[in-house]
This record gives C-alpha cells, sequence and structure tokens, in this order.
C-alpha cells in the first residue's frame, strides 16, 4: 500500500476545481436559456399539427382526367409512378442522395387504398403515361408485375358517368376546371380539382351549387393546406404573438423559362395525337397551336396568370392562417416585361386587397424574372412572422407586448423569439447566439429526420378520408374556401385587366 | 532552449510509455495551463450540448464542403448513424476534457481529440471559395482554429505534465514509481 504524501495529494486533485469552475459556467448557461425559454413561452400553447391517420374503407376507384405532368405527380402522390420513371431515379439514387431519398420516400409513402380505374387525356403520350404509372401497384420499375390496366376515355364526359369510378382527379387547363368539375359532381363523383377553382367568374356560383346539392365531397388542390408550418403559424397568430396584424406581403419570385411556364414541347406532338378540339372547349376559337396546348398558362384564353395559378397558393396560405375570405376590394397593376413571346397573361403583377374590416392589407408582388426570395411575411404591430416551411417569429422593436421582456433584456429587437421545424413536435423559444443565427436559415433543417411528406399525398389522403367517412365530412380545402379563393383571385385579374379598383359586394356575393 | 528540446520524434513522445522529462517552472506553468485550458474548452463545449435539448450536429454537417462533404451529409441524412455520431461528440467531448483538466490518460485524450478536430476539420475544411453557414469570425487559408487546437493538444501529448499535476500523479505513485 502506497502512502500519498500531502504534495502528491495536492498535486494529484489541484485540478479538481476547474471541473466545478465548469459546472459553474455550464450551470449559469442553462439557468439562462431556462429563464429566456420560460419567460418566452409562459403565455403560449401551441396547437401542433396532428397527424392524418387513414381512414378504412373500401378500395376507391380513381378516374384521373389529365395525365401530363401535373396529373403524374397527384398519381404519384397516391402512390402510381410509370416503371420507366422508377427505373430512372433508380439510377441516379446510386450517384445522387437526393433521388435516394425521393425514392425512398415514395417506396415509403402510404398506400391509400385505391386504383386508378379511369385516365382520360387528349395528348395520347401523356395519356399513354397516365395507364402506365396507374397499371404499377407494385411500385416496380420496367419488369415486375404490372396490375390491371385502367381503361381510356377520350372524352372526361365518358370518364365522369363511367360505373366504377367513385372519385375523380381533375388536373387540366383552368378554362376546364369547372365544366369537368360539374360532369363529375352530376355524376355523383368526388372531385379533386387543381387550383384555381374556376376560370371565370359566373361558372364559380355554379360550381359552389353544384358541388353543395350533390353532397360530393371536394378538394380543391392547394396542397399547402398540409404545410405544417402554415398549421402552426395560425395557432400562434389566434394567440396573439404578433399584436394586430395590419399588413400581409406575399410574393412570387421565379427566374426560368419553365417557371415561366415556358415548358419543352414533345418532338412527337402534333394534331394526330392530340385532340384539339376538346381542349378549345369553352375558350375562343384558335387554330392548332403546340405553343398553346403546352404552354397554356401564357394565354388568358385557357389560363387565369398569375393570379390564379400562383396567387392563389400564397392566399390559401393566408386564408388558412387568418381566415381572410374575400377582400372588400382590389387594386393591381403590371405588364408583360420581361417574356415578350407572345403571351397575353402579365409576367410582373402587383396586386393589393384591402380587408377594412380586419384592418388589414394583403400585398402580392410578383415577377417571372427575378429570384429574389422576397418571401412571405405577416406583419404585426408586436412581431413579424416569416414563413416558408419553417416559421420564424422576429420581435418588433416597438412592441406593447414584448416592452418589459425587451427592457429585461429577455428578448431582443428584431432578433427572432421563436421558430418552428417542420418534424419537430413543439415549438422553440430561439435563446442561444446560434439558434438565432439559425433560425432564419431554416430550409438546412429540412433535413431532420430524414423523412419528407409529400404535401399533395396528405392532401389527397384527407379528401379520401372525407369520402369514406361521409356524413357530409369535408376536407380543409372545401368548396367554400374554393370559391373565396377564386374570386379573391378573379378581383385581382379584373383589377388588372380594367385598370381600376374593384369591390366585392358581400351582401349580393358578386364582384362590383 | 537546447536541452529542453525532445530528444526523439513527437511519435515517439506520444507513444512512449511512462516519458519522464525535466521542465523549468515556467514551462511547467505554461504547459499545465495550456492543457487545463484545452480541457475547459472541450469540457465546456461537451456538456453545453449534453444539456441543451435536441441538440444536434446534423446542420453542420450538412453544411459540410470539400472531398468529404459526402461522407458528412452521409451522416446527417440517416438517423441513426447522426445519433451515434451526436452521442460521441457529446461523451467524446466531455471526456477528453475532463481527461485533460484531471491529467489523467491525457496520451489517449489527446490522440482522440486530434481525431476528433481533424474530423471537424474536414468537415469544413478552410479552403478559398468555401463558405459556411455560420460564418468564421476571421481570415483563414487552410490553418483555422481547429489546426491550431490539433497542435496544441500534439504539444500536451509530446511534453505530457499529468505526472507532475494530475491524476496520474497519484496513479504512478501507487504503482511505486518514483521520480518527478
Amino acid at each position: 500500500m502506497t502512502n500519498f504524501s500531502r504534495r502528491d495529494i495536492i498535486k494529484g486533485l489541484a485540478t479538481l476545481p476547474v471541473i466545478g469552475a465548469v459546472a459553474y459556467g455550464v450551470y449559469r448557461r442553462q439557468k439562462r436559456y431556462r429563464e429566456l425559454n420560460r419567460n418566452l413561452m409562459e403565455d403560449i400553447q401551441v396547437q401542433l399539427p396532428d397527424e392524418l391517420p387513414a381512414v378504412k374503407g373500401d378500395r376507391l376507384r380513381i378516374g384521373i382526367i389529365g395525365t401530363g405532368s401535373r396529373g403524374r405527380y397527384l398519381l404519384k402522390a397516391l402512390g402510381y409512378v410509370q416503371p420507366e420513371s422508377l427505373d430512372r431515379w433508380q439510377v441516379s439514387a446510386r450517384e445522387d442522395p437526393f433521388y435516394r431519398e425521393y425514392l425512398q420516400n415514395f417506396l415509403e409513402q402510404e398506400d391509400l387504398n385505391v386504383e386508378v380505374t379511369a385516365v382520360c387525356d387528349i395528348f395520347d403520350a401523356n395519356a399513354r403515361k397516365g395507364m402506365l404509372a396507374s397499371s404499377n401497384p407494385d411500385r416496380t420499375g420496367t419488369g415486375g408485375k404490372s396490375g390491371k390496366e385502367p381503361v381510356r376515355y377520350k372524352t372526361y364526359k365518358e370518364l365522369c358517368s363511367a360505373s366504377d369510378v367513385d372519385a375523380v382527379i381533375i388536373a387540366t387547363p383552368d378554362h376546364w376546371h369547372v365544366p369537368m368539375a360539374l360532369e363529375a359532381a352530376r355524376n355523383g363523383k368526388h372531385v379533386y380539382c387543381e387550383k384555381p377553382l374556376s376560370w371565370t367568374v359566373a361558372e364559380t356560383y355554379e360550381i359552389r351549387n353544384v358541388i353543395r346539392e350533390s353532397g360530393v365531397v371536394f378538394q380543391l388542390g392547394h396542397q399547402g393546406r398540409q404545410t405544417d408550418s402554415y398549421q402552426v403559424a395560425r395557432s400562434l397568430i389566434r394567440q396573439n404573438v404578433l399584436g394586430k396584424v395590419t399588413l400581409i406581403e406575399v410574393c412570387t419570385n421565379r427566374n426560368d423559362p419553365n417557371g415561366a411556364w415556358v415548358y419543352e414541347i414533345p418532338k412527337e406532338a402534333g394534331p394526330g395525337n392530340i385532340d384539339w378540339n376538346q381542349f378549345i372547349g369553352p375558350a375562343p376559337w384558335h387554330e392548332f397551336s403546340l405553343e398553346r396546348f403546352f404552354r397554356w398558362r401564357c394565354w388568358w384564353d385557357y389560363s387565369t396568370g398569375l393570379s390564379g395559378d400562383l396567387f392563389t397558393h400564397e392566399f390559401d396560405a393566408m386564408n388558412q392562417i387568418l381566415d381572410l375570405g374575400i377582400p372588400h376590394s382590389a387594386v393591381a397593376s403590371g405588364g408583360i416585361y420581361f417574356f415578350k413571346d407572345g403571351r397575353t397573361v402579365p409576367d410582373v403583377l402587383n396586386m393589393s386587397f384591402e380587408y377594412p374590416d380586419r384592418d388589414l392589407t394583403l400585398l402580392y408582388s410578383a415577377t417571372l424574372a427575378s429570384e429574389k426570395n422576397r418571401g412571405k411575411v405577416i406583419m404585426g404591430h408586436d412581431g413579424y412572422m416569416d414563413l416558408s416551411e419553417t416559421l420564424v417569429i422576429n420581435a418588433d422593436p416597438q412592441s406593447t407586448r414584448y416592452r418589459e421582456k425587451m427592457d429585461q433584456g429577455l428578448i431582443e429587437p428584431n432578433k427572432p423569439i421563436y421558430s418552428y421545424v417542420p418534424g419537430k413536435d413543439k415549438v422553440d423559444a430561439v435563446t442561444s447566439a446560434t439558434e438565432k443565427y439559425f433560425a432564419g436559415r431554416g430550409l438546412l433543417y429540412t433535413y431532420r429526420g430524414g423523412k419528407e411528406v409529400d404535401t399533395s399525398h396528405l392532401h389527397l389522403k384527407e379528401w379520401l378520408n372525407c369520402i369514406r367517412r361521409g356524413n357530409g365530412a369535408r376536407p380543409s380545402c372545401h368548396i367554400d374556401a374554393a370559391f373565396e379563393e377564386a374570386m379573391t383571385a378573379h378581383m385581382g385579374t379584373i383589377a388588372y385587366k380594367e385598370g381600376r379598383r374593384v369591390y366585392w359586394d358581400s351582401g349580393r356575393e358578386s364582384i362590383e | 532552449m537546447e536541452e529542453l528540446l525532445p530528444d526523439a520524434s513527437f511519435l515517439y513522445f506520444c507513444l512512449a510509455i511512462g516519458f519522464r522529462m525535466n521542465y523549468s517552472n515556467r514551462q511547467t506553468i505554461a504547459l499545465i495551463a495550456l492543457r487545463i485550458a484545452l480541457g475547459w474548452h472541450f469540457l465546456y463545449e461537451g456538456l453545453t450540448k449534453i444539456f441543451q435539448p435536441g441538440w444536434t450536429s446534423s446542420t453542420y454537417l450538412m453544411d459540410s464542403k470539400g472531398f468529404l462533404s459526402g461522407f458528412y451529409t452521409w451522416i446527417a441524412s440517416h438517423p441513426s448513424v447522426l445519433s451515434a455520431a451526436d452521442f460521441l461528440n457529446e461523451w467524446g467531448l466531455t471526456l477528453i476534457g475532463l481527461s485533460l483538466i484531471l491529467g489523467l490518460l491525457t496520451r489517449i485524450s489527446t490522440i482522440a481529440g486530434m481525431l476528433l478536430l481533424l474530423f471537424y476539420y474536414f468537415s469544413h475544411p478552410a479552403w478559398i471559395g468555401f463558405e459556411y453557414i455560420f460564418p468564421s469570425e476571421g481570415a483563414y487559408f487552410i490553418v483555422n482554429k481547429n489546426i491550431i487546437e490539433i497542435f496544441a493538444l500534439l504539444v500536451i501529448c509530446s511534453f505530457p505534465t499529468d505526472k507532475i499535476l494530475g491524476v496520474e500523479r497519484l496513479i504512478k505513485r501507487r504503482k511505486g514509481i518514483t521520480g518527478g
């Protein structure tokens, strides 16, 4: 047994107090952040997004009208992708982690218990792709077992009257949305319709009436309804975290031909494999044009322009969060400033919607020729909220609500105080310097947890759930929300086209 | 200075067991101060990560640049690998910090610390044109603070002081080895 000298013991353990000092530092740091956290979170009870459990029921039979790129995307969200595409993803996944995750997410995507029994597209190549996707229930590449092939219909009317179709998905150009939705509803088929609801004001009333009377389950394709951060934003704003909101700014910024709707025209396309007469439908007659067929979004004859095409996503998000409804009035300006390619819809558009009853303005600003991202901002007296996939709230230096906490040094003005990141099970009080730095740069966080769920998949699932539930169950983007979306977009478009302020007469429900 | 220079390579010093060296008081104080400062830094970094709820290295790893960035993003995108990396990080930093402060097993901990820092360094190498989400506060080219800290650990590894001031002194005594 060795006897330690006092000198040995002192020298052996001399550094022990250093650990105490470090521990004290950790304790002080924890105490500080706990205090900040407690102070910020004391009044906040956040309603987090609910899981969307699938409702059990019979296998539903789907008919899809329009299997172009959006239609096929919706098929993917239902679990159906053509084998050739899966082959391609598999090859890409070997090299590219993005595709690896994309493929994995698709293969793991929940089975919604549907089959696609009917396909209608007036361009043969798209119809064929839609058919191939629809007959691949096992999500395999080429060489895999293929399932029952759906019936291809030449017209949407035949598809809507097919006895083996329970529900119809519409992913066609805007001018066809209402006629097809009407036909489906009148045949008792449930309807999932891509946005915007309508192409003209008059048909907007008709589709609302028919959907209401028919009792079918209607969902408008604003998949943003399933975005977690919007649901959290709603909960936070209802707790007055921002104070009185007077201005909302939403934007579209794109800067590439695809974003400006100048899509590729397939080489094989021509009058022989496109049913041009059916394409024209309710639109004014025009001779056959590949540009017009594939880039229909560029012409008012088939499109609703920036207002119907892209503003509606922003509007529906804000309507979801703040229950805005149809505005009191709208003004708009803009022009065709960059894509002078013969289009009739503007590529720059600014619209301002007034809500005097709510004391607020909704501002939309768009260009298709600059990618400067301006985000979505909800501005209140006490703070402002930046919204994307993530959510960040900054305190306003002149806030009344946060005055005391700012004076106590618990909140820094203009710095993030709350953040929400998808997949996390809580809203965080943003306390440390690093968190403040990263809070505004949330996109990196979307990798956290590794799994992203396609919002279109959830949006379709919600619609299918309501169909199975019956008893008048309505999905989140029901016909009344759709009516508000369409009328608001039309007000903006009319204000732009006519160069005047446009009013909504809420008593008569008409645009004046 | 000459008589104080090590009489073999750095590697020898790192691996040699029971190495003995005579330092002047000033040198001893300088080395111990460096050892404790390094330990303090590691320990504080480790403990704050352990105590911060939901801490993860994911964002840092996703921001990796350079020829190994694929490896780091691979870690970040696999939840089980990521949680193992987070765990090793938190407890690695903490244990290395404790070891350096206490003067216990410092040879192992300095080598582990150097490896850990190299792991950090290669995720965010200081190279012209590489810009990171969390910007550095200074200007660095190849040599950054991680590199400096790696060499500081190499010094501690090569000029051990734990038998002079540290728990190793007691262990050495218990084993009946005299000296110091």
